[in-house]
C-alpha cells in the first residue's frame, strides 16, 4: 500500500467520522439541510456510477427512488424497518434487471427517452392503481426513525457507494467500462462481456437509488406519487453529477454540494423563478463546462503551469 | 361511440401527427433532439388564448401570426443555442447529449416564464364549441376545424417536402448530410431552415391544440413526449411514418380512454412506446438499424 493511497483512506476516513458526529454539534434546520443533501450526494453518485463511464444518460433516478420510497410507504405497517429496507432493495433490484434487459439494445437519444418515458410510466401505474384498486392517493408513513436516523442512513449509504464507485475506479471493472464508453465495438472485440457489465451497473446504482427514496420517505410522513415520482428529482440528480464531472470519483459530490445549496436558497427567495434559474443554469453547464468544473479547474491549473513554466513561448 | 371514438380519435391523432411531423424535421434533418419542443407549443397554445380574451382574434388568424413567429423562433434559437453546439460536436454522439441537456435547460426556462406570466392553472377558451353532425354522432365544431387545420398543414409540408427541389434538398440532408454537402447543399443552412420549420409547425400545433383542449404552463413535457413517441414509433426523419403513428397514437388513446379507463391514457402511450422500441429499436417505419 502506498503512502498516497494511505494519506486518502485515512482522509476519507476523518470526514465520515466527522460527518457522524455533526448531529451531536447543530440545530435540527441544519440536520434538515444535511439530510437533503446526503441523498442528492447518493443519487448523484449512484448516477455517475453508471452513466458517467458508459455514457447512457439516464432519467429513470426518480422511478428508483419514488419505487423506495413507495415500498416504504406500502410495507411501513407490516414489515420491522431492516427488512423493509431489504425488500425496497430487492424491489428496486428486480425492476433495474428487467428494464436493464429490455434496455441494453438502446443507445443515444432511445436510451434518454426511454429511461424518461419509464419514470413516467410507473407514475402513472401507481396513481392508477392508488385511485382505482386501493382508493387512496396518499399513503401515510409513520415510522420511529429521528431525523438524526435518516442522517446517519443516508451518511452511511453515500459511503459505500462512494468507496465502491472508487473500487470499481481501479478494477478491471471500471477499466472494462472506460472502453464500453470509448467504443463499443472494440469492447467487444476485447472479450468484455458488455451486456452483462452494463446491467450490472445499471441494478447496482439503481438499487442505490432506491435505497435513498426508502431512506428518505418516512422524512415526508405523507406520500403520493406526484411527490414521490417528482421529475425534477431526475433532472436535478443529472445536472449535478454533470456539473462535477460524472467521469470523476469526486465529480458528483462536488456537483451535489453546491448545486443542492443553490437550488436551496433559490426555492426559498424566488419560488417562482425556480425553474427559470434552474434552465439557465443547465444551458450553463452544457455551454461552459461541458466535461464538468473540475476538469475545467485542473485544465485551467495545467494551463498556468505551463504558462508560467514558459514565459517566452506565451510572448509571442 | 364507437364511431364518436374514431371520430375523436382521428382528430387527436391529426393534430398528434401535426406536432411529430415538427419534430421529425427538427430531429431527422438538423439532428438535434429538442426537448423544449412541447413548451413551443404551449407558448402557441397561451398566444391563442391571450389574443382570444383580449381582442376576439379567432385561433384560425391566429395562425398566421403563430407560424411565422414559430419559424423565426426556431431560427434564433438554433442561431444562438444550436449552432455552438454543432461546431463543437466531434461525434453526432455528443451532439445528441449536448443538445438534450441544453434543451431541457430551455425547456425549464419557458416553463417557468409561462409559470410566472401565466400560472399554473388550467387554461382554455370556447371558441366554436358547438355541436355538428358527422356520420349520425355529433362532434364539436372546433374539432372538426382543428382536423380540418391539421390536414391542411400537414399535406401542404409533405407537398413542400416531396414535390419541391427545395425539399428534396432538406430530405437529402436528412438522409446524409456528407453527401448533401457534395452536391452544394449548403447543409447548415438546411438545417437551420428544418429547425424552424419545426418551429413554425410546434406553433401551429399548439394553436390548434388550444382550440378544443385544456392546457396548463407545464403541459409542455406530455406533448414533448407523445410527439417524440410517434418520431420513433414512425422512424426518425420519415414524414409518413410520424402521420400515421401519430393517427395510430390519437386513436388508442381514445378508445383506451372511452372503454377502459380515462386515468389510463398517459399510461397506454407509454407502454405502447416501451413495447415498440422494445420490439424495432428503430421505429415501425425506420431504416434497419446500421
Amino acid at each position: 500500500m502506498t503512502s498516497r493511497l494511505l494519506c486518502q483512506i485515512t482522509g476519507f476516513l476523518t470526514i465520515i467520522i466527522a460527518l457522524t458526529a455533526l448531529p451531536f454539534f447543530v440545530g435540527p434546520y441544519t440536520i434538515t439541510l444535511m439530510i437533503g443533501m446526503l441523498g442528492y450526494v447518493a443519487l448523484a453518485i449512484a448516477w455517475a456510477m453508471f452513466s458517467g463511464p458508459t455514457r447512457y444518460v439516464s432519467l429513470a433516478t426518480v422511478a428508483f427512488f419514488g419505487i423506495g420510497a413507495y415500498a416504504c410507504a406500502v410495507f411501513n405497517e407490516s414489515l420491522p424497518y431492516p427488512l423493509l429496507l431489504l425488500v425496497a432493495g430487492l424491489i428496486g433490484l428486480a425492476v433495474a434487471l428487467v428494464v436493464g434487459l429490455a434496455t441494453l439494445r438502446l443507445a443515444g437519444v432511445y436510451f434518454v427517452i426511454f429511461t424518461f418515458g419509464l419514470a413516467e410510466l410507473v407514475r402513472q401505474l401507481v396513481t392508477w392503481f392508488e385511485v382505482n384498486i386501493t382508493g387512496t392517493l396518499g399513503r401515510y408513513i409513520f415510522l420511529p426513525v429521528t431525523p438524526e436516523g435518516i442522517y446517519w442512513q443516508l451518511l452511511a449509504l453515500s459511503a459505500f457507494a462512494f468507496a465502491i464507485s472508487w473500487l470499481i475506479g481501479r478494477s478491471r471493472l471500471g477499466l472494462a467500462l472506460k472502453v464500453i464508453g470509448e467504443d463499443e465495438v472494440v469492447a467487444a472485440h476485447c472479450g468484455i462481456a458488455i451486456a452483462r457489465i452494463k446491467l450490472a451497473l445499471f441494478a447496482l446504482s439503481a438499487v442505490i437509488m432506491t435505497l435513498v427514496g426508502a431512506i428518505q420517505a418516512p422524512r415526508w410522513t405523507y406520500v403520493e406519487p406526484s411527490i414521490a415520482f417528482n421529475p425534477t428529482i431526475s433532472f436535478l440528480t443529472l445536472i449535478m453529477a454533470l456539473l462535477g464531472g460524472a467521469n470523476r470519483l469526486m465529480g458528483p459530490i462536488m456537483g451535489a454540494v453546491p448545486l443542492f445549496l443553490l437550488f436551496e436558497w433559490l426555492s426559498a427567495n424566488f419560488p417562482n423563478h425556480y425553474s427559470i434559474i434552474l434552465g439557465l443554469v443547465f444551458i450553463t453547464i452544457v455551454f461552459v463546462l461541458p466535461n464538468g468544473v473540475l476538469d475545467f479547474v485542473e485544465k485551467g491549473l495545467t494551463h498556468r503551469i505551463t504558462a508560467a513554466a514558459k514565459p517566452a513561448e506565451v510572448q509571442k | 361511440m364507437l364511431v364518436t371514438a374514431i371520430l375523436s380519435g382521428l382528430v387527436l391523432g391529426g393534430t398528434y401527427a401535426l406536432l411529430a411531423m415538427g419534430l421529425t424535421l427538427q430531429y431527422g434533418i438538423a439532428r438535434i433532439m429538442n426537448l423544449a419542443y412541447g413548451e413551443l407549443i404551449i407558448v402557441a397554445a397561451f398566444l391563442a388564448y391571450t389574443l382570444f380574451a383580449t381582442l376576439g382574434l379567432s385561433p384560425v388568424w391566429t395562425l398566421f401570426i403563430a407560424i411565422p413567429a414559430g419559424f423565426a423562433l426556431g431560427w434564433g434559437i438554433y442561431g444562438v443555442l444550436m449552432q455552438p453546439l454543432v461546431r463543437r460536436a466531434r461525434t453526432p454522439a455528443g451532439l445528441e447529449i449536448d443538445s438534450i441537456l441544453a434543451t431541457f435547460g430551455l425547456l425549464f426556462v419557458i416553463q417557468g416564464l409561462l409559470l410566472v406570466s401565466f400560472g399554473a392553472n388550467f387554461t382554455s377558451y370556447s371558441y366554436l364549441n358547438v355541436a355538428v353532425d358527422v356520420f349520425g354522432t355529433k362532434l364539436a365544431a372546433n374539432r372538426l376545424i382543428a382536423l380540418a387545420l391539421a390536414v391542411v398543414l400537414g399535406g401542404a409540408i409533405y407537398f413542400a417536402l416531396t414535390r419541391t427541389l427545395w425539399g428534396t434538398a432538406l430530405r437529402a440532408v436528412s438522409v446524409s448530410p456528407v453527401s448533401a454537402s457534395l452536391v452544394g447543399i449548403d447543409v447548415d443552412r438546411a438545417a437551420r431552415t428544418a429547425f424552424a420549420l419545426g418551429g413554425a409547425l410546434a406553433a401551429a400545433g399548439g394553436v390548434v391544440i388550444s382550440m378544443y383542449q385544456t392546457f396548463t404552463a407545464t403541459s409542455g413535457v406530455v406533448f414533448t413526449m407523445k410527439a417524440l413517441i410517434i418520431v420513433i414509433m414512425g422512424g426518425v426523419g420519415n414524414i409518413l411514418g410520424a402521420l400515421s403513428a401519430g393517427l395510430v397514437l390519437g386513436l388508442a388513446e381514445t378508445l383506451v380512454a372511452t372503454y377502459v379507463d380515462p386515468g389510463l391514457t398517459l399510461a397506454t402511450t407509454y407502454g405502447l412506446f416501451i413495447a415498440i422500441l422494445l420490439w424495432r429499436p428503430t421505429g415501425l417505419f425506420g431504416r434497419a438499424a446500421r
